[in-house]
């Protein structure tokens, strides 16, 4: 029987300092996951504390590992990768397909009609606020207040069953194919999508009043955790963090792809409104308005839907991309999610590689963190909003 | 109530021994229905239902069958703890608390006992609470709960200081620490003819005090928004990180017993105690322990809802409260209270 051998974690502690009455003290190494009820799954931080006050923190990930890429070279179609996209970012899966797609459809150079953009759209924007209401509740529920957790779950629950109308679904939807749909939206998608929108407007306020402007909640997220603009652009972090720190950059508006260039919406910066710009209450607040926005992409979309099209006019019957390699992003939930995709000309990728919002986002964890306190630490994860789905892949 | 009992038992002891059961008692079935409400409260806010299967009508025995669950865990001890103190940790706590039930003047018939410095003897009896989750948290070997309790004792010996100066402000009033005759003293009707005779109405002072004495007691007994020793987001779950089974129970009975011994007391300093609210109406004995469990019972609802409404501070901004706002606040008001008396 072959024996591994493991190496346990080096970890260096500053020597025991005098106190001064004749005890010693020394910094403590805490563990914090991945059994951890705020890592937002299985995110292991190694915590050196200094009493509470945290004055390193390394993140360790891999908990979750699943060889996404490795898995799509062995796939043997292009078609079979959709589904491990789902599972990335188990949370926005609507939006990893829609940039799967549109990767593979710009290296095959095919063009959808308009009923699937529309639908495309409308999908990727319900799933951007389903995602950042469970990202809401979530980051309340870290900061201690449970209820308004429940009171997103509501909504979100709304965005399920229209999505589970259209695939059948309710997390991992399989619905946005290459070159089209898995099938036509059912009837009463453009009512139920409608009243959905109607019905949420007032909840935004609510969750406003609920949890976004409570004292508390603003003492502990307000100068917690600051992501300068400069540190931010220097990690490479996007989407709703990158914004809370008052870069308005979003990838809809600066490099738009798919149809949003025809859709009038706001780019959501943080500005510090009551602590400092790139706090945690910043990045949260972003993601707030933004849902706001996407209720206006939604009502733009409904109107301008053409109401006949084929949605599978354009999927291709074998799926064999020219020769060649194709980088293309787009903004999900998280920040830009890029997928490069190397084809050989055979039905099988011959590399896929994802680059995952979570995982970049994540990276600034220490740099931000030092100084903090073991109940920022938790606040600041859940403000950077990571799924370890997508970190690990 | 002791000679009603001494007319039909034989034996002294067996009277003492029934008398003192009966808080326990109390305490015991207010916590299976507290836990039921607190569930019930939290589903009816957040917009759901809460138990509603177990026992038939809208899960009343869901406690009950928590219980059974729990009797019938194993009882963990990690093996690196230190075994002496970790199994007598929750004891400890649990007696504190119930010990403190003894002064509290649940009718003007049953109190258990008469000392003259009941509210005193309360304060310093619930004081080893945080002896037995420091305990606790050392016990288990376990950083987390080493942390919990920690902040525990912080929190703990700083909130006691507003605790005792609003009591203080009241016993300026009162001139007794005797909760009997603080009770006494609120019977019958006088301000403006129809408010009852309640020391919560005695000045515009006395409703600050209040205020600030339930502030003080929602983290004292380590209630949202001041739950930093079990804070589960955080600290996965504090000093009780390593218990379970019935020892951990035994946690969860104290906190709900803690709650309604300081509602009890609030009840007892600003409402009257076991006084009716109408004057001689639905007065005596029986009555008495109704509106007292009543008052008790109000106060833990209005816990509950703030539990299921409010974030949670951080530790230092729990200090902060307490050390920068309640403590002066608390020292003022006892000034003004003292005034109003001299004056008035």
């Amino acid at each position: 029987m072959t024996q591994v051998k493991q190496k346990g974690p080096e970890v260096t502690l500053t020597p025991p300092e005098d106190a001064g009455n004749g005890l010693k003290t020394q910094e403590m190494v805490i563990n914090m996951g991945p059994q951890h009820p705020s890592t937002h799954g299985v995110l292991r931080m190694e915590l050196t504390l200094d009493g509470e006050i945290v004055t390193k923190a390394v993140p360790h990930i891999g908990y979750l590992h699943r060889c996404f890429e490795k898995h799509c070279e062995a796939m043997n179609d292009y078609t079979k990768v959709i589904p491990y996209v789902d599972r990335m970012d188990y949370v926005a899966a609507m939006n990893n397909e829609l940039g799967y797609a549109i990767a593979m459809e710009r290296l095959m150079g095919i063009q959808v009609n308009d009923r699937v953009e529309y639908i495309r759209v409308i999908m990727a924007e319900l799933q951007r606020i389903a995602s950042h209401l469970l990202a809401l509740g979530t980051f309340g529920l870290d900061i201690g207040a449970f209820t308004p957790f429940l009171y997103c779950f509501i909504e979100r629950e709304k965005v399920l069953d229209i999505f589970e109308k259209a695939s059948g679904a309710r997390l991992l939807y399989n619905y946005i194919w290459i070159g089209g749909l898995m099938n036509d939206v059912p009837a009463d998608f453009k009512s139920d999508t409608a009243a959905f929108v109607t019905s949420f407007r007032p909840k935004i306020k609510e969750l406003n009043d609920l949890l976004s402007y409570n004292k508390i909640f603003v003492e502990r997220t307000a100068n917690v955790g600051v992501l300068p603009e400069k540190v931010a652009i220097n990690y490479g972090i996007s989407g709703p963090s990158l914004r809370g720190s008052g870069v308005k950059w979003d990838l809809r508006r600066d490099d738009p792809y798919s149809i949003y260039d025809r859709f009038e919406f706001d780019v959501i910066v943080g500005k510090g409104e009551v602590g400092t710009l790139g706090d945690c209450w910043d990045r949260y607040i972003v993601r707030v308005w933004e849902m706001e926005e996407s209720l206006k992409i939604i009502e733009q979309a409904l109107d301008q839907m053409p109401g006949e099209g084929d949605v599978q006019e354009s999927v291709p019957k074998k799926i064999r991309p020219p020769a060649g390699e194709i980088y293309c992003r787009t903004e999900t939930p998280r920040g830009e999610l890029g997928y490069y995709i190397i084809s050989d000309k055979s039905t099988t990728p011959f590399r896929i590689k994802a680059r995952a919002p979570s995982f970049v986002n994540l990276s600034v964890l220490p740099a931000i963190s030092v100084g903090s306190m073991v109940a920022d630490m938790v606040a600041i994860i859940g403000s950077i909003d990571i799924v370890l789905g997508e970190v690990d892949r | 109530m002791q000679q009603f009992l001494e007319s039909f038992l034989p034996a002294g002891p067996l009277v003492v021994f029934v008398f003192s059961i009966i808080p326990l008692m109390i305490i015991l079935v207010y916590a299976l229905f507290a836990i039921w409400l607190e569930r019930k409260v939290a589903g009816h806010i957040q917009d759901r239902l809460g138990p509603m299967h177990t026992g038939g009508w809208h899960g009343w025995s869901q406690t009950i069958a928590d219980l059974v669950k729990m009797i019938q865990k194993e009882d963990i001890v990690p093996a690196k703890a230190d075994r002496f103190l970790f199994k007598m940790a929750p004891f400890i706590a649990f007696a504190a608390s119930y010990a403190a039930f003894v002064a509290i003047p649940f009718s003007s018939g049953y109190i258990g006992s008469m000392i003259d410095v009941g509210i005193f003897y309360i304060v310093a009896i619930t004081s080893l609470l945080s002896v037995s989750i420091i305990m606790a948290g050392w016990a288990s070997n376990n950083k987390w709960s080493l942390l919990g309790a920690m902040r525990t004792a912080a929190q703990t010996v700083s909130y006691e200081v507003p605790t005792v100066v609003t009591i203080l402000s009241v016993i300026i009033v009162t001139g007794t620490l005797n909760l009997m005759e603080v009770t006494e003293m609120q019977t019958g009707n006088a301000f403006l003819g129809f408010l009852p005779n309640w020391l919560i109405f005695h000045s515009p002072f006395m409703v600050i005090a209040f205020v600030l004495f339930f502030i003080a007691s929602l983290a004292e007994a380590h209630r949202v928004p001041f739950d930093l020793p079990e804070s589960e987001s955080e600290l996965v779950g504090g000093y009780q990180t390593e218990y379970s089974g019935m020892r951990w129970g035994l946690f969860m009975l104290t906190e709900y017993a803690d709650m309604l011994l300081l509602s009890l007391v609030g009840a007892t300093l600003f409402f009257g105690g076991w006084n009716s609210p109408f004057g001689s109406f639905m007065d005596g004995p029986v009555w008495g322990a109704f509106w007292m469990l009543l008052k008790g019972m109000i106060l833990v609802f209005v816990m509950m809802w703030l539990r299921w409404t409010l974030p949670r501070l951080r530790v230092d901004q729990l200090m902060n409260v307490c050390w920068k706002y309640l403590i002066p606040l608390s020292f003022v008001n006892l000034v003004l209270i003292a005034l109003w008396e001299m004056i008035f």
